[in-house]
């Protein structure tokens, strides 16, 4: 069995966002990071790998950007996975990187693709689901647990307002979430070490054409000072009588 | 046409389906086009029929107890066959879990641009430019649309419900649909309680509740004012509460109202999932938290002495 983690690359959740005349991010000064869910997703997988008794074989993690993610990508190797690919692009719409992660593994027979369910620059949720969708196969999304025993997948899936345990068949792509695993896998030394000599293939783009561009971003408008207020009965009076929220 | 894919509970439509048939027909009408609704599930034709009243022209149901289970392929195959026979440009869904597990698959079919998370109208239609929340809500930015269909996620909450009434004309589609390949073999549904994503008012708390034992007053004042619970990501790591209520930049995005944030700093990541809500009430006795730079209302002072007295007030203001 072999699982391939999809990975975005994105600043570091404490990063101040800016932007150049209001056309693109300002890269000055950013620290780059995985996107948190997608770390979650392969310390999950490694965990998978290292519990199958041999039949998890390989994990792979791949990125669509251009030759700066790769330290970041070594990290991803760092905590465990055996190989990385990088598709030399820039990611530019959900529906372009879906597309080129579908075209760079689809003879690969991976029997489960991790996505993580958000990534937390552009936000868009698409990337596990497109690939599902591009590949012909199932998928899950919301997934806070997974499993592997007797060759099936236990996956737990968040349904809106509560939870459901599925048996899921290989191949399928889970889109994950918090909870499948809690804290990432950080590095060790040896790790570190490795991860130097694993192979990181770069695979040339296969040109998917975004189908949206960014055209103008804006900073939200500074708000006005919070209101203080003494006591819980004059904030419930401002919150019924000057809000009207109550 | 703009279709909308509707959600029930039990045969009954969630308000997200209110909303999304309300937005559907204000974007409907800057487009010169209709509303189809669309049911999954055993809906009854009054139920149906009430879509109606948010502009929805048509109602189309589909009922077959393969659709039972929520196999993502196969509801995506059957919103399809929709796309197809209304010859739908714009496809709505919620942003809720559900939404964002079908949206990206009709998206992928149709070469259909995703858009997930927008709350307002598009800024134009023709192009198509539609303004949508990045870096976790530290930006927005204006996404032009060069696909013919286009798939949106909206943010629950966001546009709100409003009533445009029309005629539904209410339609049966008869179609084949494939055997799951995924099993159920476990499920579990909090019945009675407002979802998170559902909630116009939120109480949450963070680690200044100091201990899980502290949650009474959270509940209770959720309740009366007929809202959900969340926390802060710490709260859920350590178990204090499930982790489906952690909202933030790694948990849910949320967009109340009204949302109390009692205890909580207001950290950059936490408020990523918070910042859409319309108004924010901070309780915290550290004036220096970052919670009341992003609050518009805020009492410095001990959560334990004020919640309590919070409670009683909004029951006065009930009764
Ligand atoms: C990659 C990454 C992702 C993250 N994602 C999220 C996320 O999605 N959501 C999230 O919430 N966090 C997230 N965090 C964590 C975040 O940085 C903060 O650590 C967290 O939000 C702090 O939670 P808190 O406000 O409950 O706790 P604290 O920061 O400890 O704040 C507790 C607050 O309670 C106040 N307080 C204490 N006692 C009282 C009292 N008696 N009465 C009133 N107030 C009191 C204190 O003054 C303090 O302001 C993330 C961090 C990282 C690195």
């Amino acid at each position: 069995m072999k699982i391939l983690v999809c990975i975005s690359v994105v600043p570091d959740t404490t990063t101040k966002v800016k932007f150049i005349d209001g056309k693109e991010f300002d890269k000055a000064g950013v620290q780059w990071i995985i996107n948190p869910w997608d770390e979650l997703a392969l310390t999950r997988a490694l965990e998978l790998k290292e519990a199958s008794a041999g039949k998890i074989e390989k994990i792979t993690v791949v990125n669509v950007g251009a030759v700066e993610a790769e330290a970041t990508i070594r990290k991803a190797l760092a905590m465990g996975a055996d190989e990385a690919i990088r598709i030399n692009t820039t990611a530019k719409d959900t529906f372009s990187v879906a597309g080129e992660i579908s075209e760079a593994i689809k003879d690969q027979g991976f029997d489960v693709i991790f996505s993580g369910i958000e990534s937390s620059d552009f936000n868009g949720v698409g990337v596990g689901g497109m690939i599902a969708e591009i590949l012909d196969i199932q998928s899950v999304s919301a997934v806070s647990g997974i499993d592997f025993a007797d060759d099936v997948f236990k996956v737990k899936r968040d349904i809106d307002g509560g939870f459901e345990m599925l048996e899921v068949k290989a191949p399928f792509v889970a889109t994950v979430q918090k909870g499948i695993a809690i804290d990432p896998r950080i590095p060790n030394m040896r790790g570190i070490m490795m991860a130097k000599k694993k192979p990181l293939n770069v695979v040339e783009s296969a040109n998917c054409e975004p189908l949206s561009e960014y055209v103008q971003y804006e900073m939200p408008k500074p708000k006005p000072p919070v209101k203080l207020v003494e006591n819980a009965a004059e904030l419930v009076n401002v919150l019924h009588n000057e809000a009207k929220m109550l | 046409m703009i279709l909308i894919y509707t959600q029930n509970w039990d045969g009954k439509f969630k308000k997200l389906s209110y909303e999304l048939v309300s937005y559907g027909a204000a974007i409907a009408k800057q487009m010169n086009t209709e509303v189809v609704a669309l049911s999954i599930g055993n809906v009854a034709n009054n139920e149906l029929q009430s879509l109606g009243k948010y502009g929805a022209s048509k109602v189309v149901s589909v009922n077959d107890p393969n659709l039972s289970v929520v196999d993502n392929k196969i509801y995506a195959k059957t919103i399809s066959e929709a796309v197809n026979k209304y010859n739908a440009k714009v496809i709505l869904f919620a942003n809720n879990n559900e939404g964002k597990a079908i949206a990206p698959r009709i998206s992928a079919k149709f070469k259909a641009a995703l858009i997930t998370g927008v709350g307002k109208l598009p800024k134009s239609v023709e192009p198509f430019v539609i303004c949508k929340k990045v870096y976790t809500g530290k930006a927005s930015v204006d996404v032009k649309v060069n696909s013919d269909i286009k798939v949106l996620t909206l943010f629950q909450n966001s546009f709100g419900v409003v009533e445009a009434p029309v005629d539904a004309e209410i339609e049966t589609l008869e179609l084949t649909i494939d055997t799951p390949t995924i099993k159920v073999i476990e499920q579990s549904k909090s019945t009675g309680k407002v979802l998170l994503n559902d909630a116009e008012i939120v109480v949450s708390g963070g680690r200044g509740m100091k201990s899980g034992d502290n949650w009474a007053g959270i509940e209770q004042l959720a309740e009366i004012l007929n809202g959900g619970t969340a926390c802060s990501r710490p709260v859920s790591d350590e178990g204090w509460r499930p982790h489906g209520e952690h909202v933030g930049q790694t948990g849910k995005i949320i967009a109340p109202n009204v949302y109390f944030a009692l205890g909580i700093s207001g950290a950059i990541q936490h408020l990523g999932g918070v910042s859409n809500s319309k108004c924010i009430v901070a309780i915290n006795t550290d004036k220096e938290a970052p919670i009341f730079e992003a609050a518009d209302y805020g009492i410095i002072g001990d959560v334990h002495k004020i919640l309590p007295e919070l409670i009683e007030e909004v029951k006065k203001l009930k009764s």
